[in-house]
């Protein structure tokens, strides 16, 4: 596959993080928004077409819809009933990868999605609420898509509101041990990281063109690991890029990272 | 069993302080027309259990609500909820914030009469912190520790229904039944609108049958309203109202808040608010989402 030369930043990221998913085998695979989504019906369309995806509604499919509008003909190829009772005995199996977009990511991979500033009683931000972070990251692994890179959603010290849990010693449930957390691939509009680095620090795995490792540290309110030789993210093929065109036919991911950038910034 | 009564008949049960259950999910099937009817009465202090929209948003801004149990408020398109964000940032409820699958356990527990179903969801998060009546146990068979999710009981659950018959037998045609099985098994009175009663022949035939999630001993009462689930969906029937969720929205930023909102829409009856939102034809009319 010969790379494309003319790709946009979100197409970059929507084939880096369907990466998190190529492995993965039989599970269901959750991405909420439309990059992790794309993302998941990319891996399922290409490296794994064992995974299983909902329709984001009460089906589960054999094959991913097209985002947005279908004709009044279109077909779900559903496959079987996944109401969202059901959806958590999917996830107390274990049998899932979600990837989430949290507003927070602390540096021990701890999320927020709940509330930001004041006191808990009265926060300055009331947010969504936990939703199910607090499941989804004891459960089975976890991605997360960050697409403004800062050190707002990186921050300094620990989230406002622990809604996931991570790699932090002091909060490690009794009979539990770090390992038993599976936190997979954070993919930014800056480049992917993981927390692979010494005991679970955030790692940076790969450089998104023309990026530098020290914007991503400036833009990190912790340290980020940095190894030797950081490679730069894959370019998307033109056969990735028709894929994603076709799963996204009124080009909702355009809409997705500021003023959509093209995905070469160097 | 002849359970069919008015929305009035239902809110004149309720009584201030209690803690009461609501189906539905965000912006979806949830028993709006109820909802209003308690706008309407002087219902105070309760505790609302929910997956929570404007159901929870419209009763805290009303001023109903002394706490809620909650693992989301949000009305989806618009991911957060206007009034109960202006609720919690000013301090105005109590609030028990746990995973969207513990109020599923919490509901089982309290449905099969269990004090609690024991989960790993929520250790090592600030939904343990955050809530000191949830409590971390030891297991009797390993040694790990464990949440002990308590029971949701509830005095009440208000869900709503494509079709019932005036025996309680409730249909959910729809796609998503969401979790209200558990919420009409975990209540001590469940109360259903409808968007149409039915004869009990109706659900002889069992394609028809298969669509009733609990059985009729579960259902308290019966309340027939076409549309009542506006402005949220009642999927296949009608989508959610877009345009009204944005005026909603937009509310919260006018000076007159949520008393703007109910002025102008509220009315003294069910019918007067169809009347006001374009009629049963223009609700029943409303496009299904598309996710």
């Amino acid at each position: 596959m010969t790379a494309a030369t003319d790709y946009t930043l979100a197409e970059l990221c929507i084939v880096a993080a369907s990466k998190s998913f190529a492995s993965e085998g039989e599970v269901l695979a959750t991405g909420i928004g439309v990059i992790p989504r794309l993302a998941a019906s990319l891996a399922m369309k290409t490296t794994n077409p064992d995974l299983m995806m909902t329709d984001s509604e009460a089906w589960l499919l054999s094959e991913p819809n097209p985002l947005g509008k279908r004709g009044d003909d279109f077909v779900p190829a559903t496959e079987t009933w996944m109401g969202f009772s059901r959806i958590f005995d999917n996830v107390w199996s274990g049998k899932r990868h979600a990837m989430l977009g949290p507003t927070q990511i602390d540096k021990y991979g701890q999320s927020n999605t709940s509330a930001l500033g004041g006191t808990y009683d009265k926060p300055k931000v009331m947010m969504l609420g936990a939703r199910g972070f607090p499941g989804n990251s004891i459960s089975h692994p976890n991605s997360f898509f960050v697409p403004s890179h800062n050190t707002r959603v990186f921050m300094e010290g620990e989230c406002d509101f622990v809604s996931s849990i991570g790699y932090n010693p002091e909060r490690l449930p009794r009979g539990h041990s770090l390992d038993d957390i599976d936190i997979r691939l954070v993919i930014t509009d800056l480049c992917v990281m993981d927390f692979g680095g010494p005991d679970h620090q955030i790692r940076l795995v790969s450089l998104h063109p023309g990026i530098s490792a020290e914007q991503v540290q400036e833009n990190t309110g912790y340290p980020v690991h940095i190894p030797e030789g950081v490679p730069t993210t894959e370019v998307p093929t033109q056969e990735q890029l028709d894929i994603i065109a076709a799963m996204d036919p009124h080009n909702q991911r355009a809409y997705q990272i500021k003023d959509n950038p093209a995905g070469d910034r160097s | 069993m002849n359970k069919q009564m008015t929305a009035h008949e239902v809110v004149a049960q309720l009584k201030d302080g209690m803690t009461i259950g609501i189906g539905g999910w965000g912006p979806r099937r949830k028993p709006m027309a109820l909802v209003r009817e308690i706008l309407r009465s002087d219902l105070k202090d309760l505790t609302i259990v929910s997956y929570g929209g404007a159901d929870v948003g419209m009763l805290c801004a009303a001023g109903k609500v002394k706490k809620v149990v909650f693992a989301f408020v949000s009305l989806d398109f618009i991911p957060l909820e206007p009034y109960f964000r202006q609720a919690r940032q000013s301090g105005a409820i109590e609030v028990m914030e746990i995973d969207e699958g513990m109020m599923l356990l919490g509901l089982r527990a309290a449905a099969w009469g269990l004090p609690f179903m024991p989960t790993e969801v929520g250790l090592g998060t600030d939904i343990i912190t955050r809530n000191p009546d949830i409590k971390v146990i030891d297991s009797p068979y390993d040694d790990k520790e464990w949440v002990a999710m308590p029971a949701l009981k509830l005095d009440v659950s208000l869900i709503h229904a494509d079709k019932a018959d005036a025996r309680g037998v409730c249909q959910i045609a729809g796609p998503d039944h969401y979790m209200d099985d558990w919420y009409a098994r975990a209540a001590e009175k469940t109360y259903v609108s409808c968007d149409e009663l039915v004869e009990t022949e109706y659900f002889h035939d069992p394609v028809q049958a298969r669509m009733v999630h609990w059985e009729r001993s579960m259902t308290t009462g019966v309340v027939p309203i076409a549309g009542g689930a506006h402005p949220t969906s009642c999927s296949q029937m009608y989508g959610f109202d877009v345009p009204h969720f944005k005026a909603y929205t937009a509310s919260a930023k006018d000076e007159a808040g949520f008393q703007g909102y109910l002025d102008q829409y509220l009315g003294a009856s069910e019918e007067e608010y169809q009347q006001k939102v374009g009629g049963l034809d223009a609700i029943r009319s409303i496009e299904l989402p598309t996710y």
